[in-house]
């Protein structure tokens, strides 16, 4: 009788296990670098990291990326817009038509007047939506674009300062949030600022996830949305937490607390290999330069200095430092990138060539070439400064530059590179070391080429200036037809890297560790990641 | 005694004052910009003037600052500039969070310390005096964040017995005392001790065998009192002292420790300061800054009135 009432028992049992046993199947936990949930109001803060988990598991853009494959750079497609198109008769003004049937996490529709709403929030000072705290980190990407305004409840006309190719491009940044649930909780809150606080805790966008839970600092956690127009995610439920030191996001994963965290440290990497962890790795759109001066005392003003340097650098061998978590950069972007273009001046290892080039810019062992570079102790997209720079400081030396550092912290160091190197913040180096990010023409090129650009208007820190390559990205911004804008781009591109306007160093790889139970997953040539096709086994 | 307490109450009021005005010169005078909280370093110079303007930023030192101190007055911290939450929300919970750890960490330390601390005085010169002074410099000497990664090593990736991070399963609003959170404070809490015992042990040691070498104790011995009511009269006599430092020691740790809340993602106010001296966050440093000093000072009057009570001896004017 008693083991009648046991396995009796036991079949009432089984049932209540079995939910939590499913539900755990599909929790995926992420171990992230911030030291802070990454913002939640739809502009996410905390660099392209944020992005990747309180963007786009949250909400929509109206253009994204295809983040489907590892094996080419990311292409544009539609995401909440359908297509797009310049005005032919007007090139500052953009017909975008928008998909139909899309839904807010709180059941609103999307249309056009969502679309003119989030515009709004970050270009219109008179909004009672206007966000400055999420101005800087949205308007800086789309520097050309002025106003919105709404041609049916479909299409949106989109108004720019001047005729501006990339502006599909830059809408990949401008996240769409839910204007009914934001209204509703103004409604409740004293001030905008508290609603949009409020609208963090429990945000409502499109996106393929719904946040369940949010603990400031400390975690956030999404459900799937079922009802997402680009087909329901695998996983049930995503955990994200704030692990900004890299030993105990290391020892997390070892220990099972989390299934999943970005950038290990390399050394950790062979112990995790050895526990059956899988690191995935592929090249960014992402360089580690130095950005030369171009103006003052500075010794890189001379282009046979700047290609002299760049082929003195053994990039193979600063690869072996890092434990192959990079890859050599050639320019900006490379050989099969839309924009590689194919420069004359190829970039390679070559003291010898290196050598020739600084004795005709009239260096030698009687007068070596010396000049100091601003870097940081660390900082997001740095990789390893202290040890990359140190490399290279040696590796120079052999072809008889000498390089002294002013290290400075990660803050300190961009707020220098704001205000240019003829300012005193630069305190007389010639080159500054902070990395760039490639995902769009704007990025990669424009802000560093544009005289127009030069600091403190953006981020051309060593005062470049040459007509030429004004003209070419004028030219850039004036071809529509996605080829022509591309190959226009191309040209840029190759001009930079003939005049050596960078010293090209090093791609990121991105690597991120997991466990074996995460199945899906792609790493595609992005900073972003797709989760809806993740699962946990 | 009353007098005594409010002046020590009027005194903290010009502390306070020097707390803020000190924090805020230094965020000033440190390199970096606090406009990097708001908007990343590719921001064009118009969007950076803008938005430096929509928060104050652009207003003169002296007005910035005579604006938070009357904010600070009606019991407004202001709002972090990251995050835009209101400072105290955030400082509240990490007080919380700091607080147990450093009340369980003092606890733990304050306990081994005064075991160890005795048995070496009464001792002293002994084989178990050489131990437990070897452990109390060990305690002082070895850099805690270490401690913390090598019991995090030992414990959590290689034995698997304890969590690595965080402040329980669900996170700290979760919290309870049960096991599933207790085992993720265990780890954190003997790295924070260490530090504590060590001095504790020293000092302790040092009371009590200045205290068993007086000539009461040999008078009591003489009147033929027990070893445990000799014992009593020992610590009654070194316990002024001892609370003295370990009151300084609890003050120390509720201030949080920077480095072991980020070894082990432990959501207190060490892991608020650090992401906010990076982010250069004004208001947040300034906020959780004030509040700890006001706890310091808070402390410190409380260890002075018990010491009073403790000892008669001892009159506070």
């Amino acid at each position: 009788m008693t083991l009648k009432r046991l396995l009796l028992a036991a079949a009432f049992a089984a049932p209540l296990t079995l939910p939590g046993l499913a539900s755990a199947q599909g929790t995926l936990r992420i171990g992230m670098t911030a030291a802070d949930i990454p913002l939640t109001h739809g502009q996410p803060d905390q660099g392209f990291e944020g992005n990747r988990f309180t963007g786009f598991p949250l909400f929509d853009p109206l253009t994204a990326w295809d983040l489907s494959r590892p094996d080419r750079p990311t292409p544009l497609v539609p995401s909440l817009a359908l297509s797009w198109e310049v005005d032919a008769a007007n090139k500052t003004r953009w017909i975008v038509k928008l998909r139909p049937g899309v839904k807010f996490h709180d059941g609103s529709d999307f249309n056009a007047d969502a679309v003119v709403w989030n515009v709004r929030k970050v270009l219109d000072r008179d909004a009672p939506q206007y966000d400055p705290r999420q101005v800087g980190l949205t308007a800086t990407r789309m520097p050309a674009l002025r106003r919105a305004e709404k041609v049916d409840d479909l299409t949106v006309a989109l108004f720019t300062a001047e005729p501006d190719s990339f502006l599909p491009i830059n809408l990949t940044n401008l996240f769409m949030v839910s204007p009914t649930h934001w209204q509703k909780l103004r409604d409740a809150a004293p001030t905008a600022e508290a609603a949009w606080n409020a609208f963090a805790a429990n945000p409502s966008g499109t996106g393929p996830f719904k946040m369940a839970r949010f603990v400031p600092r400390e975690r956030a956690e999404y459900v799937k949305n079922e009802a997402y127009w680009g087909g329901a995610p695998k996983l049930d439920r995503v955990i994200l937490l704030p692990i900004p030191e890299a030993n105990a996001r290391t020892a997390a994963l070892l220990s099972g607390q989390v299934d999943w965290i970005e950038a290990p440290s390399p050394d950790s990497v062979p112990q995790l290999k050895q526990r059956g962890m899988v690191i995935t790795q592929n090249v960014q759109p992402h360089f580690w330069p130095w950005q030369p001066c171009f103006v003052g005392d500075s010794p890189l003003k001379d282009v046979r200095v700047r290609r002299a340097i760049n082929l003195a650098i053994d990039r193979d061998g600063m690869k072996q430092l890092l434990g192959g978590f990079m890859e050599p950069a050639t320019g900006t972007v490379e050989q099969g990138h839309p924009w590689w273009g194919n420069p004359t001046f190829k970039i390679r290892t070559d003291k010898a060539e290196a050598r020739k080039l600084l004795a005709e810019a009239g260096y030698g062992p009687g007068k070596p070439l010396k000049f100091k570079v601003q870097i940081s102790a660390s900082g997001s997209g740095q990789m390893q400064p202290l040890q990359m720079n140190e490399y290279l400081q040696q590796d120079l030396k052999q072809v008889g530059v000498e390089v002294e550092f002013d290290v400075v912290d990660w803050n300190t160091l961009f707020t220098n590179w704001r205000q240019g190197c003829a300012s005193p913040a630069a305190r007389g180096a010639a080159a500054t070391n902070v990395s760039i990010s490639t995902m769009d023409p704007f990025f990669a090129l424009v802000r560093f080429y544009d005289s127009k650009m030069a600091a403190p208007v953006s981020n051309n820190w060593g005062m470049f200036s040459d007509p030429r390559f004004d003209a070419m990205i004028a030219e850039a911004r004036n071809s529509f037809e996605p080829a022509a804008r591309d190959a226009a781009l191309a040209k840029l591109h190759a001009a930079g890297v003939d005049e050596a306007l960078f010293i090209w160093v090093a791609h990121d790889v991105s690597p991120r560790a997991m466990s074996a139970k995460v199945k899906g997953f792609v790493q595609p040539q992005s900073w972003f990641v797709d989760l809806k096709t993740v699962s946990i086994q | 005694m009353l007098l005594y307490l409010l002046r020590r109450i009027v005194y903290a009021i010009p502390i306070a004052v020097a707390v803020g005005f000190v924090c805020f010169m230094l965020v000033q005078i440190a390199p970096g910009d606090p406009i990097n909280a708001i908007v990343p370093p590719d921001a064009p110079a118009d969007v950076v003037e803008q938005v430096r303007k929509d928060y104050g930023l652009d207003k003169p030192l002296p007005i910035q600052f005579g604006l938070w101190l009357w904010k600070v007055c009606h019991g407004d911290l202001g709002r972090s500039l990251a995050t835009g939450r209101p400072v105290w929300s955030d400082l509240s919970s990490a007080i919380g969070n700091t607080l147990t750890l450093a009340v369980c960490a003092s606890l733990l330390g304050f306990a081994l310390g005064c075991l160890l601390g005795g048995i070496a005085g009464t001792f002293r010169g002994s084989f178990a005096d050489r131990i437990a002074t070897t452990l109390a410099v060990a305690g002082v000497s070895v850099p805690h964040y270490w401690l913390g990664m090598v019991l995090v090593v030992i414990f959590s990736v290689q034995l698997n017995w304890l969590p690595a991070m965080g402040a329980g399963p669900g996170g700290s609003a979760d919290w309870s005392w049960d096991w599933e959170h207790i085992r993720h404070l265990i780890l954190p809490m003997v790295t924070l001790s260490v530090i504590p015992m060590g001095i504790v042990t020293r000092t302790v040691r040092g009371l009590v065998a200045e205290i068993m070498n007086q000539e009461f104790i040999t008078a009591l011995r003489a009147k033929g009192l027990s070893t445990w009511t000799i014992f009593l009269h020992v610590v009654k006599n070194a316990a002024p002292n001892a609370l003295a430092v370990m009151g300084l020691q609890l003050g120390y740790l509720m201030g949080g420790s920077i480095l072991v809340e980020t070894v082990f993602s432990w959501p207190g106010t060490g892991l608020l300061l650090n992401s906010a001296i990076f982010q250069r966050d004004l208001p947040v440093l300034q906020g959780t800054i004030l509040v700890l000093a006001m706890f310091f000072v808070t402390l410190n009057l409380i260890v002075d009135l018990v010491q009073t009570t403790l000892d008669p001896r001892i009159k506070r004017a």
